[in-house]
């Protein structure tokens, strides 16, 4: 969400995007940072316990961050051409709670989007505040394969001091 | 956990078991590589945008480290195990940026063990995992449920 700290509400929710998980990706990504069988090739898939080849984990939820930063790049664009300021966003100290429920098999598209679940102004950084968002993933079936919730630090609109 | 040739299963994995692989050695072109593909932000791609960023300075995506990391786990031992996947992850935290030349090290602690409860055939592996720079410094940790099958023979017992 390309807003400022103040003018973002818990319970604001924002549709990121969809991804198709080709096998041709899905083998790709896991070749270089999860090479476990049932990730870079079909036949493993297949007599493995997901029963067909399946895409990282960490490949579902890297997915997520690009289609969340592509986002933000639309969003500043727009307020670029409105001649409005850019707050900045980021980074992020880490997540919680990240949950695969579901395999993501070649084929596969993924819808994500997230939610601001809980907001509080950052006692480290005064000129910021600490959003909490859930992100989530979900198949071409409406089933979710995908959440986590993610915190970073958003830029205030008119910090005042403590 | 050390063995290097036996098969790992569930009944292998012990509580206060630590082990620690690596180093692996983290280049400017990957670090690019990967932002360009996942996580397009300016201090991933660019030096001089690092500089200005509160990271202050080129350093990997959060989501790049989680990649390093779990190839690191592969490497270490998950190739050699019965690795079930995982249903998700506890937490991660990046403590501090991961820089091109930096080369990380990684230790695994074991922290406790159960049978599912829903599937018998499998184990469930609770355990810490923390990335550490050539300075000693901790740059991500990393808790989290895996899952792997059971010793042949043992699911019955």
């Amino acid at each position: 969400m390309m807003r400022f700290y103040d003018d973002l509400r818990v319970g604001d929710r924002i549709e990121l995007g969809s991804h198709l998980f080709t096998a041709e990706d899905i083998k790709i990504f896991a070749r270089q940072f999860d090479p476990q069988a049932f990730h870079i090739d079909e036949d493993e898939g297949a007599r493995s316990h997901f029963g067909a080849l399946v895409a990282s984990g960490w490949h579902t939820a890297s997915m997520w961050m690009r289609k969340l930063v592509d986002y933000h790049k639309r969003e500043a664009e727009a307020l670029r051409q409105r001649g409005e300021r850019i707050p900045e966003v980021g980074p992020s100290p880490g997540f919680r709670d990240l949950r695969w429920y579901k395999p993501v098999f070649a084929g596969d598209t993924v819808t994500y989007s997230y939610e601001v679940i809980a907001m509080r102004v950052s006692q480290s950084m005064p000129g910021r505040g600490l959003v909490t968002v859930l992100g989530s993933g979900t198949n071409q079936h409406g089933a979710r394969v995908f959440s986590l919730e993610s915190i970073a630090f958003f830029q205030r609109r008119d910090p005042t001091p403590p | 956990m050390c063995t290097p040739l036996a098969k790992l299963y569930f009944e292998d994995f012990q509580p206060g078991h630590m082990a620690e692989y690596g180093p692996r050695l983290v280049t400017r072109e990957e670090i690019i590589a990967f932002a360009a593909q996942y996580d397009p932000q300016p201090m991933h791609l660019d030096e001089a945008a690092g500089q200005k960023s509160l990271l202050g300075g080129l350093s990997a995506s959060g989501w790049h480290s989680c990649g390093i990391m779990m190839r690191m786990i592969c490497d270490g031992f998950m190739l050699n195990s019965a690795s079930m996947g995982a249903g998700g992850v506890e937490e991660v935290r990046w403590l501090r940026p991961v820089r091109a030349g930096d080369r990380l090290t990684l230790r695994v602690t074991v922290l406790e063990t159960r049978i599912s409860k829903s599937r018998p055939d499998m184990g469930i592996v609770r355990i810490r995992y923390e990335m550490m720079n050539a300075h000693a410094e901790c740059v991500m940790t990393m808790v989290t449920p895996a899952m792997f099958g059971r010793r042949p023979g043992e699911a019955s017992s």
